[in-house]
């Protein structure tokens, strides 16, 4: 137990210097710079002298905010990115921190308590552009949190289950074999339109780009955690990279097959199943790992790689995408997807 | 000492303290806060009794959307002023908001001291819905075989409350001749 929810913890927290690295380069080669290449082999130690810089900055809040909710506010953050993790198999079945009965329910209804903070951060800070921020932000939350639900709705109805690891255990069987290659029941092919939309809305959840309006740095210079330095600044910055591992988590695992093997890897772990039980265990265990820490990353690139490609949205343009586009296509997929069950196609 | 026990102290006590905070508190937005703590706390008090579905529910319907609905409408309309305070109000006002007070603990009073007679227990006990397979599952059965018709009626009165809230809006609109 303990054991779990260090491994989760310490990838969790340890996702930030790297993203921050990814992020920095990766703009860099998008927008064919350079970026931050002098300290360490590639600038790789560049994101630990930020860390430090983060830490020994002092931390000093202004004289006009309210002092509590104000330093409340990056907590309530930051702690329920932390949890949401909690009911995603990260290992194979075993390894899930809660196999809780209402699986991804518990990840959306913890994740929609992100919002307090963002909102209290705003709202503490005593200044109408984070207010504004706060204001969007709620908005946006509220608007795309339905389609996100929504969104989802056809996996469960396939796979019959809420847990997260009954639904990776699914997406183990075959779909159908085309000259010898096995397709496997992955819930991008069953589901390609539940995919989308939540890829779509899983941006928006996260506050990046395109659909970062809350910190729009053109209209509200940073919108809601304008008013933060140092350290508290950092836990903003920290809870966005780790809803971004989360979003990419879920989609891994609920569109991806989550912790099931990659092309490839099945055979690598039979190169190891020589009969000893507790070697053939580990080796799977740790390919089944590597297979969703890979999948999750390139998720986290895909991040990246949209926020330096795409110009930001403007409100409006937001608000009717998500209320008169993706909500009424997210109903019209869990339509088509009963459908199809109840004609047995599916 | 069993740990259910402590989470039941602990968050019994976030709940009532958090409510205090909710009614004492002087401005809006606060209040509002602490009531999403109550709200919190309450869903862990669900957990606690093994409903995990109406947690996970309290936390993703009344924390998650009807909360942040009060907030967004506080900040909305001024969101500094002080709640009226009570001792500028008339003697008639504080008499009667005494009396409901105390009628409105009596009847709370009474429904906790009475409600092991009246209600029992249930033919939902933890046996009977593991057997079923879990909470979510003992709960679409009954809310999507037997009850249906019900739900379903509930829905379109719910459809009502919001073509009847967008008609009242509009009507509104057209009489001083704004766009909203």
């Amino acid at each position: 137990m303990f054991l779990k929810i260090g491994i989760v913890l310490v990838g969790l927290l340890s996702v930030t210097p790297i993203m921050l690295f990814v992020e920095r380069r990766g703009s860099a080669l998008l927008q064919n710079r350079l970026g931050p290449n002098r300290f360490g082999p590639q600038g790789l130690l560049q994101s630990v002298l930020d860390v430090l810089k983060f830490i020994f900055k002092e931390d000093r809040a202004p004289g006009h905010v309210n002092k509590f909710y104000f330093s409340l506010a990056p907590l309530v953050v930051v702690v329920p990115a932390l949890m949401t993790f909690a009911v995603i198999p990260f290992a194979g079945n075993d390894f899930i921190i809660a196999n809780l009965d209402v699986g991804i329910l518990y990840c959306f209804s913890i994740a929609s308590l992100g919002v307090y903070g963002i909102i209290m951060a705003g709202w503490a800070s005593n200044n109408k552009y984070s207010l504004l921020g706060s204001l969007r932000s709620s908005a946006q939350m509220i608007s795309y949190e339905l389609t996100l639900g929504l969104s989802i709705v056809g996996l469960i109805m396939i796979f019959q289950s809420v847990k997260l690891g009954d639904m990776v255990s699914a997406q183990g069987e075959t779909l159908f074999s085309i000259g010898g290659i096995d397709v496997p029941k992955w819930g991008i092919f069953l589901q390609p339109v539940g995919f989308i939309l939540f890829l779509v809305s899983s941006f928006a959840e996260t506050n990046r780009l395109p659909f970062d309006l809350p910190e729009g740095e053109a209209e509200l210079i940073a919108g809601y955690h304008l008013e933060y330095g140092s350290m508290r600044f950092a836990l903003f910055m920290l809870a966005e990279f780790v809803s971004m591992t989360v979003a990419s988590a879920l989609l891994s695992t609920l569109f991806f097959g989550g912790w099931q093997y990659l092309p490839g890897f099945s055979w690598i772990a039979h190169l190891f199943s020589d009969g000893n039980i507790a070697v053939t265990y580990l080796v799977s265990t740790l390919l089944h790992g590597i297979s969703f820490v890979i999948k999750i990353a390139s998720f986290m690139w895909f991040f990246v790689w949209v926020r330096w490609t795409l110009p930001r949205f403007r409100f409006d343009q937001l608000m009717n995408f998500g209320w008169k586009v993706l909500l009424p296509l997210a109903l019209l997929n869990v339509f088509v997807t009963g459908l199809l069950i109840y004609l047995g196609v599916l | 000492m069993d740990w259910i026990f402590v989470a039941f102290i602990v968050f019994s006590t976030i709940a009532i303290l958090g409510s205090l905070m909710v009614v004492l508190q002087k401005t809006p937005v606060s209040s509002a806060f602490s009531l999403v703590l109550v709200f919190f706390s309450f869903s862990g008090l669900y957990a606690l009794l093994g409903a995990h579905f109406i947690a996970a529910l309290q936390i993703l319907v009344y924390t998650g959307a009807i909360m942040v609905l009060f907030v967004f409408v506080i900040m909305l309309l001024g969101q500094d002023q002080p709640t009226s305070d009570l001792k500028d109000s008339s003697l008639l006002f504080k008499g009667i908001t005494l009396l409901g007070a105390i009628g409105l603990l009596n009847v709370l009073l009474q429904a906790a001291l009475s409600s092991k007679d009246i209600v029992g227990k249930g033919v939902y006990t933890e046996e009977k819905i593991n057997e079923m397979g879990g909470n979510l599952k003992s709960i679409s059965e009954v809310l999507f075989k037997d009850y249906v018709f019900h739900f379903e009626l509930v829905s379109f009165l719910i459809l009502g409350a919001i073509v009847a809230t967008v008609a009242l809006a509009k009507r509104k609109n057209s009489l001083s001749g704004g766009v909203s």
